[in-house]
């Protein structure tokens, strides 16, 4: 990318929504493409940071948390990296250092429980610089009937985030899946091996790095490419 | 030969498992193997353990599931599971085909509960696209008419599969005799028994047959009398509580700490069920009951899975009843699939009427199909969530887009391979051949633990 088509990022907008930058409209470059389209360059914005109100019960659930981390000895500031209203869903972005203490909260405290944990989820954003791994942990209550989101990020460089199984034995298999599929390391886990590919696979399958796989298919003399080769809309 | 002369250079210290003879001819290993009773000797003061390796190809682990026992006599004091040989790459290969395509990987997951994997992945995409509101009522109604069909024949397979393993093999016969009445209304409807990518994003693919209504308020008779007889055959049989009833214990807390969901959750006496809870569908309109019971063993969950089919029927009927005619696909021309099939001569395909449109009569007709059909439709860029509640609990769907015509990750919370977890809490302590009655109880199925 030159400095040319560095894509602007629109005003309003932090950079840390920027997941990374759609070039183009076919998957592949050097096609010979003459439509023009081949040109566009546009950032990739996640949605951003929601200010308060947030609407609903997601105030109290939001009041709580810094409430229950304030009696921890946590300004609530430096645990939470922001929060993300959308679609009907709150997500609370937490620093991975905290984690633990943050799933505490989520199970222990009254006006919270938390009390399940439905896995965790990883997503590879690889052009989100210094913050490529991220883990998604879907959180139930069944008591307040419920749901929030809790997003941990992790860079490529140091994929380490704390493992929350000592606090939601339920994500015993989700991490090692997590781990199996991206790489990220969940320190304090029992036994992080892989669970679905092969103990001496090498890689990490669900990175976007990673490549499908595939061979191309020749039919009547034309040969059609591998899925991640071909030329398609993205 | 007879000039052959055997010299044994066997020497303490050398491998015991493969001696080996000088001959004049060179030299001659012997592979038959030591004496057990060098080779067995434990070490002083240590237990003889014994690890038997169950499966993954094994009739009763309710299929290519791996179990790790540890032994003592007959008693299991270690169970681990092993798992991932079924794992497909449904969520890397979603990441490559359009919105809609993803519908075709989605169903083949948990094979026993396509309409469910179907309808999570399409509300998650629907809320990303923010047409939740928009979908019409009689395509909300065929998809529970489809879900609670489906879990009727998916509890069916849990009897059946689970009666199998357990030796009641008429349970398995009668089982998968009443899923076939599942399974050809499934196939009337949308055209193939499993794996029929039949709820799409914005709606369901087809409308149902015109005589289809009529064909499934036909067929609840049936499945309500043989389901009886199956349910009959089980409930008060002897050998069948000899072998369930307090088997497979897991309490309430037990449930919460593994997050256990479905069946299982509800036989430790706690109503939860998505339906109710936080209902998707519109399922906050029909009148159905949450069974529970408390045993928290496998029997119950075997009790609770033939009360559940009961309500599925009941809901099934409601649908039937509130079936008025009207559009089965969203309005918006930008995402609705714009085929609608038809039998024709030879065999199923676009209706000519639609041809028709798309050729003579409009060209953005032909616009909109050649771009949904190749393109496919782009979704904003966030994530979401969608859960709903299959035969076996919570099936999440967490859907992340970033703005192309293609899903930037999609994961399953699959209910199965989260309650697989519970294997070792249910089985330690017990005998082996509890450990099948356990698994069975847990219903898990592979195609969805691994994806």
């Amino acid at each position: 990318m030159n400095a040319e088509n560095t894509p602007v990022v629109p005003d309003g907008v932090s950079e840390l929504d920027v997941i990374g930058v759609r070039q183009g409209s076919f998957n592949i470059a050097g096609s010979g493409d003459t439509s023009g389209f081949g040109g566009l360059v546009s950032p990739i914005v996640m949605p951003g940071p929601s200010e308060r109100p947030y609407g609903g019960w997601f105030d109290e659930v939001a009041d709580e948390i810094e409430l229950s981390l304030q009696a921890r000895n946590l300004p609530a500031a430096s645990v939470i990296e922001k929060v993300v209203v959308d679609r009907g869903e709150i997500t609370f972005f937490v620093h991975r250092h905290h984690l633990v203490e943050f799933a505490r909260v989520l199970r222990d405290e009254p006006g919270l429980r938390f009390e399940m944990c439905m896995g965790v989820n990883g997503v590879h954003y690889p052009e989100d610089a210094g913050r490529e791994l991220h883990a998604c942990y879907p959180f139930l209550s069944i008591t307040h009937n419920r749901r929030i989101r809790v997003e941990v990020t992790a860079p490529d460089a140091d994929p380490h985030i704390p493992s929350i199984v000592g606090v939601y034995p339920s994500n015993d298999w989700h991490e090692r899946e997590t781990w199996d599929f991206f790489g990220i390391v969940f320190d304090g886990h029992p036994s992080l091996t892989r669970i679905e590919m092969p103990d001496d696979w090498a890689g990490h399958p669900q990175r976007k790095d990673y490549p499908l796989g595939g061979i191309p298919v020749e039919y009547k003399g034309a040969t059609i490419p591998a899925p991640d080769n071909r030329r398609a809309y993205n | 030969m007879s000039n052959v002369t055997y010299t044994s250079v066997e020497t303490p210290g050398e491998d015991i498992y493969a001696g080996s003879y000088e001959t004049t001819e060179g030299t001659i290993y012997n592979l038959a193997g030591g004496d057990w009773d060098t080779i067995a000797a434990a070490p002083e003061g240590e237990k003889e353990r014994i690890v038997v390796n169950m499966g993954p190809q094994h009739p009763s682990t309710h299929g290519v599931l791996r179990l790790i026992l540890e032994l003592d006599g007959e008693t299991v004091t270690d169970a681990r599971c092993g798992i991932g040989y079924l794992h497909t790459g449904i969520e890397k290969n979603m990441e490559f085909r359009t919105w809609v395509q993803g519908v075709t990987f989605v169903t083949r997951m948990d094979y026993l509960t396509p309409f469910f994997n179907e309808a999570a992945y399409c509300l998650a995409v629907e809320k990303l696209l923010g047409i939740t509101e928009q979908i019409p009522e009689r395509a909300s109604v065929i998809r529970v008419l489809m879900m609670e069909l489906n879990r009727v024949s998916s509890h069916l397979v849990a009897l059946a599969t689970g009666g199998m393993e357990l030796g009641a093999l008429t349970a398995m016969t009668f089982g998968f005799r009443e899923r076939e009445l599942v399974l050809d209304l499934f196939e009337m409807v949308t055209g193939l028994r499993m794996n029929s990518a039949f709820i799409r994003p914005g709606g369901v693919a087809q409308d149902l047959p015109a005589d289809g209504e009529k064909a499934i308020r036909d067929t609840l008779p049936l499945l309500r009398k043989r389901m009886k007889d199956t349910a009959d055959l089980l409930i008060d049989n002897a050998i069948w509580m000899g072998r369930t009833v307090d088997v497979g214990y897991l309490d309430l807390q037990g449930c919460m700490a593994l997050g256990i969901t479905g069946p299982v959750l509800r036989s430790a006496g706690l109503p939860h069920d998505l339906r109710k809870s936080q209902p998707y569908c519109g399922y906050e309109t029909y009148e159905f009951d949450v069974p529970t019971q408390t045993s928290c063993d496998a029997y119950g969950r075997f009790l609770i899975r033939i009360a559940e089919m009961h309500e599925s029927l009941k809901i099934v009927e409601q649908c039937l009843d509130r079936l008025a005619p009207g559009p089965v696909m969203v309005e918006d021309k930008k995402i609705a699939w714009p085929a609608q099939l038809a039998i024709g001569a030879d065999g199923q395909g676009n209706s000519t009427e639609h041809i028709k449109h798309i050729m003579s009569e409009s060209m953005e007709a032909l616009i909109h199909h050649f771009k949904l059909v190749t393109e496919g439709f782009t979704v904003p860029p966030g994530q979401a969530y969608a859960a709903v509640e299959s035969p076996r609990g919570e099936l999440g769907a967490h859907v992340v887009s970033a703005g192309g015509t293609r899903p930037y990750r999609v994961h399953f919370r699959d209910p199965s391979f989260n309650n697989l977890q519970a294997t070792a809490a249910m089985s330690e302590g017990a005998m082996v051949a509890d450990v099948i009655a356990a698994v069975a109880s847990i219903d898990p199925v592979m195609g969805g633990v691994d994806r």
